[in-house]
């Protein structure tokens, strides 16, 4: 029925056009006679067409796992496996690759043989979280596929209630503006929290990004519960004589324009024999002049993380972008990095307890307040963390001077550091 | 267990692989000891280290949806002309390191050639973040390698040169839920109608009070029909999101014809210059209009236009339109304003116009 090369008049729409086209790689697998793939793809491109005539999708989750691990692999059962029996099980398995997506061909190569012999030849890089996403296999063949993967280093990825897969950018790989090894910080946290990755109970899903300056090319802000994202905190590096050479390329008014005059703390001014005036105070790191100008300034050299929390996409509550619990801390020996391991940890374990079910982060501080949640972390309030104070009178402060002394207690403790 | 049977593999917990395992070798050797930057064209970056060390990387667009031929002759490519390592970024694009400028236009052309366009750096349009839509989700409202495909065909001229005000970062999502994330342009679907139930299979599929409670407008309840437990909607009440969907799949929420797609704009992750900020709806009721979504292609290529056109360097698209205010965003762009663009969920005062900041 389905082994047969199937009409798909309107994918073979989308294989016109100068972008790479998804359905040419899909008619590739169903055409490559002989492979075991080839008549679940021809059958797979059936049921893709099918929902392109009638504008509807058409598979349903299950259970379906590895021994061991409690979730990773996301099933797929057909609806329509009366028409399209071949791809009635089309399940992904989700694979952690390294921070940084960086690949040896040798080790894709291996990957591909692997997922010829057992899956669908369909691979996504990347999902939205940041995994690898071999899409497309049956039931039986989920495990020993997963088994040749975890040979060749790989292990699986998150979903549903757990901790889920992470991502970092390139940083200190590539990038000059990384203010700490996102490599690192992120296998130290994530594989700190693989039981309840691959055992998952928590209330709903918990993401971690990592993005090594306020650039966050991980969109780690929004798109994670607990963002890593890099800064620093002295002053500006500056090198003057790049700095005349980018007047000279931009002409001053285009400095001006392009430069200080896009700071958002109006901290950059334009000296007359254009070198550049920093007030490093007023300085918020944005990054802007620091893009603008990559060889004349970059971050300073006391460089670490903010940590915000509470990002997370539309359900249920709404969007929200994560907010600082941390303003910096310094990344420069193992210390610093045990302390990111455990404030994931202990945040983890507040969602754990304290989270209803399928609430995120965000939504249980939106809920139970900011304070409490510093509360529970025994984490010190700061004027970093909001926009402005509070502007509602409706408030109990019968313990003011208490926090008051605190407060003065915490600055004379800083002051005497 | 029976002697000689042997004892079932259990997984190697793992974790995250060790990134310098699979670096490419140029990158490893200046790791945490980069100087600065530049671009010497579209689509190619240029890395300094401080102990000298040069890369150039070439990025060029992907399909993210790859069968293993794909692959494998992307693999090809790293072999012959770039030291045999690759990188994906966030948005499925590939990036290749070389240690030489003469290494790029030859790479460049070898990756033009076997169709995978170059670009996708700086102030271009960088490829569309999506999501698996038909392919392959339990709760898709359309395809979004579908509309991705049919978009950066349009867009692709855009992907190859750097000529916007600053970076833009389109998103799609295949229903509200937005997996696609915040976007200088998003597209997505926007249900208009409320579920539709099939109650006979309810109590069997759906653990009741978790759907009710799923509900971000409290207008599902448990009821009765036929004798049978089941769930109802309240439809004055209903805003239509799907969330009920995915706990609860017979409440159907994908339709055929009233499952639209929306446009918004002004998503920003960064905090450069301006803090980060949510994307706003600027056009709905588009038909998802499957294969190539024309109409939806039609009106981003609109605001893209508007946007290159109006907007000023390093502007992204929310500055634009802060600078330009909403009621030029409109007029330029040609979109009609409707009472659908007042925001009246919780918090959206705080999206109303408290001042006599106007622009008449």
């Amino acid at each position: 029925m389905s082994t047969k090369k199937p009409d798909t008049p309107l994918l073979d729409q989308l294989e016109d056009g100068p972008w790479p086209s998804f359905v040419t790689g899909l008619k590739r697998l169903a055409n490559d006679e002989g492979k075991q793939y080839a008549p679940v793809m021809k059958s797979l491109l059936g049921q893709l067409e099918h929902s392109y005539e009638t504008r509807k999708g058409y598979w349903k989750g299950g259970t379906v796992g590895v021994r061991g691990y409690g979730a990773g692999v996301i099933p797929r059962f057909s609806e329509v496996a009366d028409k399209f029996d071949e791809s009635k099980e089309f399940h992904t398995i989700r694979i952690m690759p390294p921070a940084g997506f960086h690949y040896d061909t040798g080790t894709l190569r291996q990957m591909c043989d692997i997922w010829e012999k057992y899956g669908s030849g369909l691979i996504c890089a990347h999902g939205q979280s940041g995994d690898i996403m071999f899409q497309g296999c049956s039931s039986d063949n989920v495990q020993p596929c997963f088994d040749e993967l975890n040979e060749l280093g790989f292990d699986m990825g998150g979903a549903g209630a757990g901790v889920r897969t992470s991502m970092s950018c390139v940083g200190a790989a590539r990038c000059e503006q990384s203010c700490y090894d996102e490599a690192r910080a992120m296998r130290e946290v994530v594989n700190n929290m693989l039981d309840d990755m691959h055992r998952p109970s928590l209330p709903y899903k918990f993401k971690t990004k990592f993005s090594g300056c306020p650039n966050d090319c991980t969109n780690a802000v929004h798109r994670a519960d607990f963002a890593v994202i890099g800064t620093w905190a002295d002053d500006i590096k500056v090198n003057q004589d790049e700095i005349k050479a980018k007047v000279a390329e931009l002409g001053r008014k285009g400095f001006n324009d392009q430069v200080v005059n896009m700071c958002p703390t109006r901290a950059l001014s334009l000296n007359d024999d254009d070198t550049l005036d920093i007030d490093n105070e007023s300085c918020v790191r944005c990054m802007h002049c620091i893009n603008v100008c990559t060889k004349a300034l970059s971050p300073g050299d006391k460089r670490g993380v903010s940590i915000l929390v509470g990002g997370k996409r539309t359900l249920k509550i709404g969007d929200l972008m994560g907010t600082v619990i941390v303003p910096f801390h310094k990344m420069d020996d193992d210390d610093d990095y045990e302390w990111l391991v455990e404030l994931t940890e202990e945040v983890l374990e507040f969602f754990a307890e304290n989270a209803l079910e399928h609430e995120r982060v965000g939504e249980m501080i939106e809920r139970i307040g900011l304070m409490n949640f510093l509360d529970g972390l025994e984490i010190e309030v700061d004027p970093n963390m909001i926009s402005h104070p509070r502007t509602s009178s409706y408030i109990r402060m019968d313990t003011w001077d208490e926090e008051v002394e605190k407060w003065n207690a915490r600055k004379g403790s800083a002051a005497a550091e | 267990m029976s002697e000689g049977q042997e004892a079932p593999r259990m997984p190697e917990e793992s974790g995250v692989p060790d990134a310098m395992d699979y670096m490419h070798p140029l990158l490893k050797k200046s790791y945490g000891n980069w100087d600065w930057h530049d671009r010497p064209r579209p689509g190619v970056l240029h890395h300094v280290a401080k102990d000298g060390n040069e890369v150039w990387t070439v990025k060029a667009g992907t399909s993210r949806q790859m069968d293993v031929y794909t692959i494998r002759k992307l693999c090809d490519i790293a072999d012959e002309m770039a030291g045999g390592h690759v990188r994906f970024t966030s948005r499925s694009n590939i990036e290749y390191m070389v240690d030489n400028a003469a290494a790029v236009d030859p790479l460049i052309e070898r990756l033009e050639g076997e169709g995978f366009p170059v670009g996708g750096t700086g102030n271009s349009v960088s490829m569309i973040s999506h999501t698996q839509g038909w392919l392959h989700c339990d709760i898709p409202g359309t395809d979004a390698s579908g509309v991705v495909k049919s978009l950066m065909d349009r867009i692709h001229g855009e992907f190859t040169v750097e000529e916007m005000p600053n970076r833009v970062k389109i998103t799609t999502s295949c229903c509200q839920i937005n997996c696609g994330g915040q976007g200088d342009i998003a597209i997505n679907i926007q249900h208009t109608k409320p579920p539709i139930i099939n109650h006979d299979l309810v109590s069997n599929m759906c653990e009741r009070p978790a759907v009710v409670a799923r509900c971000p407008v409290a207008a599902i309840r448990p009821a009765l029909v036929n004798g049978k437990p089941t769930l109802e909607v309240d439809e004055k009440k209903c805003v239509c999101c799907g969330a009920c969907f995915p706990p609860c799949p017979p409440m159907q929420i994908n339709d055929p014809e009233n499952s639209k797609i929306a446009i918004w704009v002004g998503g920003k992750h960064s905090s450069t210059r301006t803090k980060p900020s949510f994307h706003k709806l600027v056009a709905a009721g588009i038909p998802n209009n499957a294969p190539r979504w024309p109409e939806a292609g039609d009106i981003v290529m609109k605001i893209l236009a508007a946007y290159k056109e109006g907007g000023r360097p390093w502007e992204r698209m929310s500055e634009w339109i802060d600078r330009i205010g909403w009621p030029k965003f409109f007029e330029v762009t040609g979109l009609p304003f409707t009472k659908f663009h007042v925001d009246d969920w919780r918090g959206a005062r705080s999206s109303l116009n408290a001042s006599t900041h106007l622009h008449l």
